[in-house]
C-alpha cells in the first residue's frame, strides 16, 4: 500500500497554496479601465520604443482582409483571428481591446495549466481503456497506477469545466452576440457555436469520461475479490464503448475549447493534434509515476522491462505529435490561404522562441535521448526524456491558448506560473491519495500472471 | 582431427530456449542454433555479443538525410530554381517546410535498404549460397541445438541433452582436413 511520502504532501500543499495567492494576485491586478491600459502602454512604449506597432501593421492590412470588410464580414472578428492589427480603426478601440486582452490573461493562464494537468489524466484513462480492449497481457501489473492518475479527473475536469463555461468572451468571441450580428460566418457556425449546446456538449463530455472512470474503477477492484472474470469482461464492453465514445467528444472538446476561441479558423488535423499531445503527456507521467513507486520498492512485479515499454510509447508518440504538428503546418504553409495562415503567422511573429524551442523539446530531445533500446530501461534517463516532453507539452498547450486570446500582450510571469505550480500540486495531492486508497497489484486479472512474467 | 558435435532437436521455441539456458549452465559449449523463425531473447541467452546493426540503421539513416539535403539543394536551389505556389526558393532553408517529406523518406529508403544489405552481408547470404542448416525441419517446426562433445562423455551429454527435452539427439562426426 503507498502511501504520498509526508515531504511529498507538504510540498504539495505549498505549492497549491502558492499557487492560489498567485492566481488570485493575477485576478486583481488587471487592469479595469481605459486609463489603466494607457499608463501601461505609456510604460512599455518607454521600454521598447515604438516599431512593434509600426511592423505589424504592414503585415494584415491586407486585400484579403479589405476584400472580407466588403462581404459583410467583421472586421472586429477578423482582428481576433489575426490580433495583430495595433491601430485598425482609432486609438480608444485600440486600447479597449488590448485592455480586453490584459482582462484574458488570468483566465488563459488558469485554463491552460488546468487543462495541461486535466488531460494528463484523461490520456491515461484512454490508455488505461485501450489496455482493456486490446486485452494486453503486458499491462495488467500498471492497472492500480493508470487508476491512481485518473483519480485527477473528477476535480480536473470540474475546473477546466468551470473555466470555459465562465470564461465567456475572453475565450469566445463567438459568445459576443453583437460581433456574431456583424459577422456573416459566425452566423453560419451559430447553429454549432452557441451557449447552451456548447454547455451541454461540455456537461455530456464530463459526464461521460467521469462516469467511465467511475465504473471501470469499481469493476477493476471488483475483480480483485471475485472468483470468475464477470468484472473483467464487463470493463472490456464498456472500455471499448468508452473509446468510441472518446474519439468522437475528444474531436468536438478541441473544437469548441481550442479551436473556437478564433472562431474563423478551422483545421481538420486539429482533434488528432490534440490528441497526440494529451496521450504522449499522459504515458510519459504514467512513466515518471511509475519509477517513483519502482524506486520506493513497492510493485515488484512491474520490472524493467515494462519502463522499456512505457519508454517506447513515449518516444513512438512524441514522434506522431511532430508528424501531426507537421502536416497541419505544411499544409497551411504550403497553401498560403489568408484565413488559414493567422494562425501561425502570430505564433511565429510573436512566440517565435517558445513555438521553434517547443519543436526541439518535444521531438529532437526525445528522439536523441530515448533512440537507444538500452537507454529506455535506465530509469534516470527516462526521467530527463519526461521533463523535456512535458516541459514541451505545457508551452504546447500554452501555445494554442495565449496567442488566440491575449495576442501579443502574453508574458510569462505571476499568473501563468502560480496556476502552474496550483494545479502540479493538485495533481501530486489527488494522484498520491489515488494510488494510495489500495494494495498496488491488481489481484485476480487474468492477465497478471502474464503481465509479472513480461519478458522480449 | 575430427570435431564431434551433437544435434539435438526440439519442437517447441520455449523448450529450446530453457534447454539453451540449461546447457550453457552446465558449461558446454554451443556453437550454433537453427531456427525457423527468430526466438526472442535467444541471442542473449547463447551469449551472442549484442547486435549492432541498430548502429549502422542510425548511420545509414544519417547518410540518407545528408543525400536528400544534397539532392533538393542542388535540384531546386542552386540548378533549375522554380516557383512552385510562390514559395521562396532562394535558400534552402526558407523552402525547407516541403523538402522534409523527402528529407524524411530518403532517411528510412537508406536506412531499410543499407540495413538489409548489410544483415546480408555478415550473416554471409547472398543469390545461390547453399543453404548451411544440418536438417530441413529447421527451416518447418523444428529447433536445432549443435553442442560441441570436445572432451566430454558422450553418453553424459546425450543423457543431459534428453533430460533438457530434445525429442532427437544424434551424434556427428565432421572430417575435417587437414
Amino acid at each position: 500500500m503507498y502511501t504520498l511520502p509526508s515531504k511529498l504532501k507538504l510540498f504539495s500543499i505549498i505549492l497549491i497554496v502558492l499557487g492560489l495567492v498567485g492566481i488570485t494576485y493575477g485576478f486583481l491586478t488587471t487592469p479595469k479601465t481605459i486609463e489603466d491600459v494607457k499608463k501601461i502602454m505609456a510604460e512599455q512604449e518607454g521600454h521598447n520604443g515604438e516599431g512593434h506597432a509600426v511592423a505589424d501593421e504592414e503585415h494584415t492590412a491586407n486585400f484579403v482582409d479589405v476584400a472580407r470588410g466588403e462581404e459583410g464580414y467583421s472586421e472586429a472578428a477578423m482582428e481576433h483571428a489575426t490580433d495583430l492589427k495595433p491601430e485598425g480603426h482609432g486609438a480608444t478601440s485600440h486600447e479597449e481591446h488590448v485592455l480586453h486582452q490584459l482582462q484574458t490573461r488570468p483566465w488563459s493562464a488558469t485554463f491552460v495549466a488546468a487543462f495541461f494537468f486535466m488531460m494528463i489524466a484523461l490520456g491515461v484513462l484512454v490508455f488505461y481503456a485501450i489496455q482493456y480492449a486490446s486485452q494486453a497481457g503486458w499491462s495488467p501489473g500498471l492497472y492500480r497506477i493508470m487508476e491512481g492518475i485518473t483519480s485527477y479527473l473528477l476535480p480536473g475536469s470540474i475546473i477546466v469545466f468551470l473555466i470555459v463555461v465562465f470564461a465567456g468572451t475572453h475565450f469566445f468571441p463567438w459568445q459576443n452576440e453583437e460581433l456574431v450580428a456583424e459577422d456573416k460566418i459566425l452566423q453560419v457556425k451559430s447553429g454549432y457555436l452557441n451557449f447552451p449546446f456548447f454547455v451541454i456538449r461540455a456537461v455530456i463530455y464530463l459526464l461521460g469520461w467521469n462516469l467511465y472512470r467511475y465504473f471501470s474503477r469499481k469493476n477493476s477492484l471488483a475483480q480483485a475479490e471475485a472468483n470468475n472474470y464477470n468484472s473483467y469482461r464487463k470493463n472490456f464492453k464498456i472500455s471499448v464503448l468508452f473509446l468510441i465514445f472518446f474519439i468522437v467528444t475528444e474531436a468536438t472538446m478541441s473544437w469548441d475549447w481550442f479551436m473556437s476561441m478564433t472562431p474563423h479558423w478551422y483545421s481538420t488535423l486539429f482533434a488528432w493534434y490534440i490528441f497526440a499531445s494529451m496521450f504522449v503527456s499522459a504515458i510519459t507521467v504514467l512513466a515518471l509515476t511509475t519509477i517513483h513507486l519502482k524506486s520506493r520498492g513497492l510493485i515488484p512485479f512491474v520490472s524493467d522491462k515494462h519502463l522499456h515499454d512505457l519508454a517506447k510509447y513515449m518516444f513512438a508518440f512524441s514522434i506522431f505529435w511532430t508528424y501531426l504538428w507537421f502536416s497541419q503546418f505544411m499544409l497551411i504553409w504550403y497553401a498560403n490561404i489568408p484565413e488559414e495562415v493567422t494562425y501561425f503567422i502570430i505564433r511565429i511573429q510573436e512566440y517565435k522562441l517558445l513555438f521553434f524551442g517547443m519543436l526541439i523539446l518535444n521531438f529532437v530531445f526525445p528522439i536523441l535521448v530515448l533512440m537507444n533500446s538500452d537507454y529506455k530501461r535506465v530509469p534516470w534517463f527516462v526521467v530527463i526524456a519526461a521533463v523535456f516532453i512535458l516541459v514541451g507539452h505545457y508551452i504546447d498547450i500554452f501555445l494554442l491558448v495565449m496567442p488566440s486570446t491575449v495576442g501579443h500582450n502574453w508574458h510569462f510571469g505571476i499568473p501563468e506560473i502560480a496556476a502552474l505550480l496550483f494545479f502540479m500540486g493538485l495533481f501530486i495531492f489527488i494522484v498520491g491519495r489515488g494510488l494510495g486508497k489500495v494494495s498496488l497489484m491488481p489481484k485476480n486479472d487474468p492477465f497478471i500472471k502474464e503481465s509479472e512474467n513480461h519478458h522480449f | 582431427m575430427a570435431s564431434k558435435k551433437i544435434h539435438a532437436i526440439y519442437t517447441d521455441d520455449d523448450l529450446l530456449l530453457q534447454a539453451v539456458k540449461q546447457t550453457r549452465a552446465a558449461n558446454y559449449h554451443i556453437s550454433e542454433v537453427f531456427t525457423p523463425f527468430p526466438v526472442h531473447g535467444l541471442d542473449h541467452a547463447v551469449g551472442l555479443a549484442p547486435t549492432r546493426i541498430a548502429i549502422t540503421a542510425f548511420i545509414y539513416g544519417l547518410i540518407g538525410l545528408g543525400v536528400a539535403v544534397a539532392m533538393m539543394n542542388y535540384m531546386m536551389i542552386d540548378d533549375w530554381p522554380q516557383n512552385i505556389g510562390g514559395k521562396p526558393s532562394f535558400t534552402y532553408y526558407q523552402n525547407m517546410p516541403a523538402f522534409i517529406p523527402i528529407m524524411f523518406e530518403l532517411t528510412v529508403f537508406f536506412a531499410a535498404h543499407l540495413m538489409v544489405v548489410t544483415f546480408y552481408m555478415r550473416s554471409k547470404i547472398w543469390p545461390f549460397k547453399k543453404a548451411e542448416n544440418p536438417d530441413v525441419r529447421t527451416t518447418d517446426d523444428h529447433f536445432l541445438m549443435e553442442v560441441d562433445v570436445e572432451n566430454h562423455d558422450v553418453e553424459k551429454l546425450t543423457k543431459f541433452l534428453y533430460d533438457t527435452g530434445a525429442s532427437e539427439i544424434s551424434l556427428i562426426q565432421n572430417e575435417q582436413d587437414h
